[in-house]
């Protein structure tokens, strides 16, 4: 097993697993839009239903991806494990991009179901307020220029942020929203007819590797970044070395 | 399926999907073309004082 933690290692590893995984993304894609499209239509909602296998698998990420971030914020904290932080950093703009289908896809259906784009309903709102802090996390991490508090001020973020995940999974429950309570993980069980879950399983396992695939290319992203930075003050150095030799010669 | 009332809604769902998918998936690529010719740029750069330095030892 190589070791992970080892950025050098990390890098040949992902170029390695990165053709795969973009392979097995695409191939999950092609098979949940098929069956996506080949599904029937729901008997209240008609065609309309299809925007669920868009907005269901995205809302799912979106909560996940808060889940890794925080687990690597503790990465971060508690172990300071050396590629906690690049992984924290990487998938924050993949989470608000998930987030950010959720969102868009829940109003387009919206509409014609609900006859609005948007109601201030506490699981919207909820989605909402992660859509956001996603984004004051990327902005946080471009507003500090030492990288290591950086990392450890997201990783507190994140942290508090995790209060909202329960507050999303058990709005419908806790409060009457006009959004529909789960209908696949529940006690008693999916309620979906299976013509229409398959689809929705299917497409949720693509929407997981295209976040697999990203995540690991992302990380590769940030060590590279981060050997630029390594590499850009060595040769400064070097040259702040040669400066006196130079200024010797031309006097 | 193009004869429901709501298609509209339906393909502007997956033309916003497609498209943001879509933005993850070139950022992600794009970064890893421009970081990786910075680096060789940077690796150079430091390769020349280097090479710099060993001509002209320090005194």
């Amino acid at each position: 097993m190589p070791n992970l933690a080892n950025p050098t290692v990390f890098v040949d590893v992902t170029r390695r697993a990165s053709p795969w995984l973009a392979t097995a993304t695409a191939a999950l894609f092609v098979a949940g839009l098929t069956l996506s499209f080949l599904a029937p239509p729901d008997y209240q909602q008609g065609e309309t239903a299809k925007i669920m296998y868009l907005h269901v698998p995205a809302a799912w990420m979106s909560t996940f991806v808060y889940g890794v971030m925080a687990l690597a914020a503790l990465g971060t904290l508690v172990w300071r494990h050396p590629l906690a932080d690049a992984a924290q950093k990487a998938a924050a703009p993949l989470g608000a991009g998930f987030t950010f289908i959720c969102l868009a896809t829940g109003s387009l259906w919206g509409k014609p179901m609900w006859g609005t784009y948007w109601v201030w309903d506490a699981r919207l709102t909820s989605v909402l307020v992660l859509f956001l802090l996603y984004l004051g996390l990327i902005a946080l991490w471009r507003s500090i220029d030492d990288p290591g508090r950086a990392a450890r001020a997201a990783a507190i973020l994140t942290l508090v942020g995790c209060v909202n995940l329960p507050i999303i999974k058990f709005s419908v429950d806790w409060w009457n929203t006009l959004h529909q309570p789960a209908s696949v993980f529940r006690l008693g069980g999916p309620t979906i007819a299976p013509s229409l879950l398959w689809p929705l399983i299917v497409m949720s396992l693509a929407f997981t590797f295209l976040f697999l695939t990203l995540h690991v290319m992302s990380i590769r992203n940030e060590i590279l970044r981060r050997r630029i930075a390594r590499v850009t003050t060595l040769a400064a150095a070097e040259g702040d070395r040669l400066a006196p030799d130079f200024a010797a010669k031309g006097a | 399926m193009l004869s429901d009332p709501h298609i509209g809604f339906v393909i502007a769902a997956y033309a916003v999907a497609a498209a943001v998918i879509a933005a993850m998936i070139g950022s992600v690529m794009f970064d890893y073309r421009r970081l990786s010719a910075h680096l060789a740029e940077a690796t150079r750069a430091l390769e020349a004082a280097r090479g710099g330095r060993s001509k002209d030892p320090p005194r």
